[in-house]
């Protein structure tokens, strides 16, 4: 840990790199410290860590039955090139 | 999320059972099967999560549907680049990535289309302090009870994708490498060739710009208490 505990609004400021797993060991610690102590923090970290859990489920759509068409059509492709290929 | 970068290094072979060699020669119709089974079998659990990063970077059915279909030929094709079969998923979506901004790159060099504008609208830099957590945690609407639970009972997926959809592209496409998919801020500018405070300061603008477009639909679906809090009814 740094020898001076980080204030409320640095840790929001740093919050997001937090989330995104972009600091050291040292800065992680330093920011869990804080977490562990402040409320405030703590509440908003929570409330970031859940709206980023639903923007990243918005990359799972599912597939419509055209494209899985679509893919099964090239794996038979794939499968007759490389069989005349090598015949 | 491990990365695997097709490019960086030399390939790791697929298991003896299902591939024999880079080139594929002297492979048996055996052989062959069991590849393309191998293929299918990791290919199949990950076709949403392609389609679906796909339709949020590009904006539209048939053009995600093209890229997935270009990135799964692609990965096909240089299976025995894949160094290590566990970073199948990983490596795919890489593959898919790469294909959407070489065509999204190729696209705005036609000059008939604007380039996005880097620069924020007026409207832009004001959204780019919101944030979304303050206006559900206002100490004067504490009586209300718990705002932020009511917003997030209310939130769908559908919201959520109209807000990732309703970014300028530029912001769009750097949050959904790294919100959505995991990437770290390097991975993110190396992808798309632009530094890494270019990658900050989009990823800070996205985030506040969908927060606020997040708070007016809740306006809209009568989760805010200034709009009376009739709340519409949603399913
Ligand atoms: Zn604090």
């Amino acid at each position: 840990m740094s020898a001076r505990p980080l204030d409320c609004e640095e840790v929001i400021e740093r919050l997001f790199e937090y989330l995104d797993r972009e600091l050291d060991e040292r800065q992680i610690a330093d920011i869990e410290h804080h977490l562990a102590r402040c409320r405030d923090c703590f509440t908003r970290a929570q409330f970031e860590t859940r709206l980023r859990a639903r923007v990243s489920a918005a990359g799972t759509v599912t597939a419509p039955p055209r494209l899985h068409q679509r893919i099964r059509q090239l794996l038979d492709r794939f499968n007759d090139g490389e069989a005349n290929t090598h015949h | 999320m491990p990365l695997a970068h097709p490019d960086t290094q030399a390939p790791m072979p697929l298991p003896q059972a299902t591939y024999r060699g880079g080139s594929g020669i002297g492979m048996s119709d055996r052989d062959i099967d069991n590849r393309q089974h191998w293929f299918e079998q990791r290919l199949s659990p990950l076709l949403d999560r392609l389609y679906g990063c796909a339709l949020r970077l590009t904006r539209d059915p048939d053009d995600a549907e093209d890229i997935v279909a270009e990135a799964v030929g692609k990965a096909w094709s240089r299976l025995g680049e894949l160094r290590d079969p566990q970073c199948f998923d990983g490596w795919l979506l890489h593959i898919l990535n790469n294909v959407f901004i070489s065509e999204w790159r190729r696209r705005q060099c036609r000059p008939q289309r604007p380039a996005t504008a880097e620069d924020p609208s007026p409207d832009e830099l004001d959204s780019s302090t919101f944030t979304l957590f303050q206006q559900l945690h206002q100490p004067f609407l504490l009586w209300w009870g718990s705002l932020e639970e009511q917003f997030f009972n209310s939130l769908l997926h559908e919201d959520i994708q109209q807000a990732i959809d309703a970014l300028p592209d530029p912001f769009r496409v750097t949050m959904v490498l790294v919100e959505v998919q995991g990437y770290s801020y390097s991975e993110a500018a190396h992808l798309l060739g632009i530094p890494l405070g270019t990658v900050r300061s989009r990823l800070s603008r996205a985030r506040a710009l969908l927060q606020k477009t997040l708070w007016e639909q809740a306006g809209d679906a009568g989760v805010r208490p200034d709009d009376g809090g009739t709340g519409r009814q949603r399913p």
